[in-house]
């Protein structure tokens, strides 16, 4: 008699790998990542060659030693170097990615128990780690052309001077500083549509939490309707990167679908209250890791009534 | 071995209270911000340590058992204070760094842990090594960490620098860091399976056999022949 093969729920099967998933995000991110290299050049490629390979050895070598089954073939670790080296001002050194990538991989994801495991987007994890040490270099953004002129980016100038006018335009098409894979806003959706498409993500998440960011900041920016500065806003720091990119991570998001909608909202609340009433112009990253660490209560909170037990 | 020096070498090396015992974390991970913090930290402890255990020694008869925690309480509190004016009057730069953590010596559970576990049962001259011995294995370990952490995290140590500015990781000299060192280190004692509080392989004597999992379960059936050990953890 066959054996009867025992498993948890869901039962639902599909070809799909994680692997397949995660080139997608790959090829999803390519747009973004091509945009920032030919607007800075040589160096922020190899930033985001160094540190997306950086991440697949780490992961290769910590499984290695650990006698693991290498898994570098799921991509995962690629999209972790990937992110984080768009999360990155395009001329810093090339050696702090680097470290950040070993920190993403090992410290974050491997010793939680690697992909699946990790209670926090590695890459995002990596990012304030890096925030945090090298404060200045992770600040220090070039104006397009690689002309090696530091310049503040466009939130950080309206944090200062809230009544500076911003060029949408510019911002919509990536003319403005910035980290390498944040700026450019219409190859960021193209790559966003491009998962929606292939279903990789559902655009709920993204626009549950862009329009939170929104309302709040409508309401507390104490600027009424101004719709310039709330599309500068919008559109000029990471706010679209981190919603299609990060916030939708499997891993580190919420799987009950009102859960989703709580850790949308809640990550853009706290998005709204770093940007507008914290000391640093951008919030998304620290937002994000803060509601990664929030997802199993919301999860335990957010638990589906199972059919038949709805008028309990 | 003389007995006043099997107190010192108990509280340096066998029973060291933060790498083995692993009391007082609290101060660890908050003053460890440099190699020069660390010591300055442990050294105040020290002196709170060594007096407490002898004049709580010396009172052990005189105060009464219930009222035991408040007696300890306010003779450790008076120490501390003599020890935050001195501090505060010959040097200042440390009163600064160390900040609400001196005030929060008098709950620092070393002292009162030694206090309930040790000056309680003997006698002042011994207490007073004992406090010694623990005082300077605590500020042995403060410098260690405080060191490794001023090394990564600012490239200095004692502010002589090894490292380039340039390549520091300063996040190391911030809170996250204290974690960071401080797992670390608990993971490579727990691998080389050297005796520490989270250690299963840990001698008996001390802290649950070591093993807070097995303590966890059936540490009732265990409890009369290990009440040493439920009074340095009530003391926590």
């Amino acid at each position: 008699m066959k054996l009867l093969h025992l498993s948890a729920n869901p039962h639902v099967r599909d070809r799909v790998t994680s692997a397949e998933l995660m080139r997608d995000v790959v090829i999803a991110m390519l747009p973004t990542a091509i945009y920032g290299v030919l607007q800075w050049g040589f160096h922020a490629l190899l930033v985001v060659v160094l540190t997306t390979l950086m991440a697949v050895f780490t992961e290769f070598a910590y499984q290695k030693a650990m006698k693991q089954p290498v898994t570098v073939n799921d991509w995962s670790a690629a999209v972790t170097g990937m992110i984080l080296a768009l999360n990155c001002p395009p001329g810093i050194p090339y050696w702090i990615p680097m470290l950040g990538s070993v920190f993403a991989i090992i410290v974050v994801k491997q010793l939680y128990g690697g992909l699946g495991a990790n209670f926090m987007n590695p890459a995002l994890a990596a990012r304030c780690f890096l925030l945090i040490s090298f404060a200045g270099k992770m600040t220090a953004f070039n104006n397009a052309g690689a002309d090696g002129i530091a310049t503040a980016t466009p939130l950080a100038i309206l944090k200062t001077t809230p009544d500076a006018s911003m060029n949408l335009m510019d911002m919509f098409v990536g003319r403005i500083p910035g980290t390498i894979g944040e700026v450019s806003k219409i190859c960021l959706l193209i790559g966003a549509l491009y998962l929606i498409v292939r279903k990789v993500i559902s655009p709920k998440m993204p626009l549950i939490y862009i329009g939170t960011v929104a309302l709040f900041t409508l309401i507390f920016s104490g600027r009424g309707f101004d719709m310039h500065y709330l599309a500068s806003e919008i559109l000029g720091g990471g706010l679209i990167f981190g919603a299609f990119f990060m916030l939708t991570d499997y891993v580190s998001s919420p799987i009950t679908p009102n859960g989703q909608i709580v850790f949308a909202v809640l990550v853009g609340i706290l998005t709204g209250l770093f940007r507008l009433f914290g000391g640093s112009a951008e919030g998304v990253s620290y937002a994000i890791i803060l509601s990664n660490i929030l997802v199993p209560t919301i999860n335990n909170m957010t638990i589906p009534k199972a059919f038949g037990r709805e008028g309990k | 071995m003389n007995k006043y020096i099997e107190r010192l070498y108990n509280g340096i090396i066998k029973e060291n209270p933060t790498f083995i015992i692993m009391l007082g974390m609290c101060p660890t991970l908050a003053t460890t911000t440099s190699a020069i913090n660390g010591l300055g930290m442990g050294l105040s402890t020290t002196a709170v340590l060594m007096f407490s255990n002898m004049l709580i020694s010396a009172l052990r008869k005189t105060i009464p058992e219930r009222m035991r925690l408040p007696g300890e309480i306010v003779v450790v509190a008076s120490l501390v204070t003599i020890v935050q004016l001195l501090i505060q009057a010959y040097v200042p730069a440390l009163y600064e760094a160390l900040g609400i953590y001196i005030p929060l010596i008098v709950v620092n559970c070393i002292i009162l842990g030694r206090a309930e576990s040790y000056a309680l049962f003997n006698g002042p001259a011994l207490s007073f090594f004992d406090g010694l011995g623990m005082g300077i294995g605590f500020t042995m370990a403060l410098t260690i960490i405080g060191s490794v952490r001023e090394l990564i995290g600012a490239g200095t140590i004692f502010n002589f620098r090894l490292i380039p500015e340039a390549y520091s990781i300063s996040i190391f000299v911030l809170a996250p860091g204290a974690f960071l060192v401080l797992a670390v280190l608990t993971a490579i004692q727990n691998k080389l399976r050297l005796p520490s509080a989270t250690n299963g392989d840990a001698p008996e004597e001390f802290v649950c056999g070591g093993n807070c999992m097995g303590c966890f379960s059936d540490c009732k059936e265990k409890a009369p022949e290990k009440s040493e050990v439920e009074k340095k953890e009530a003391a926590v």
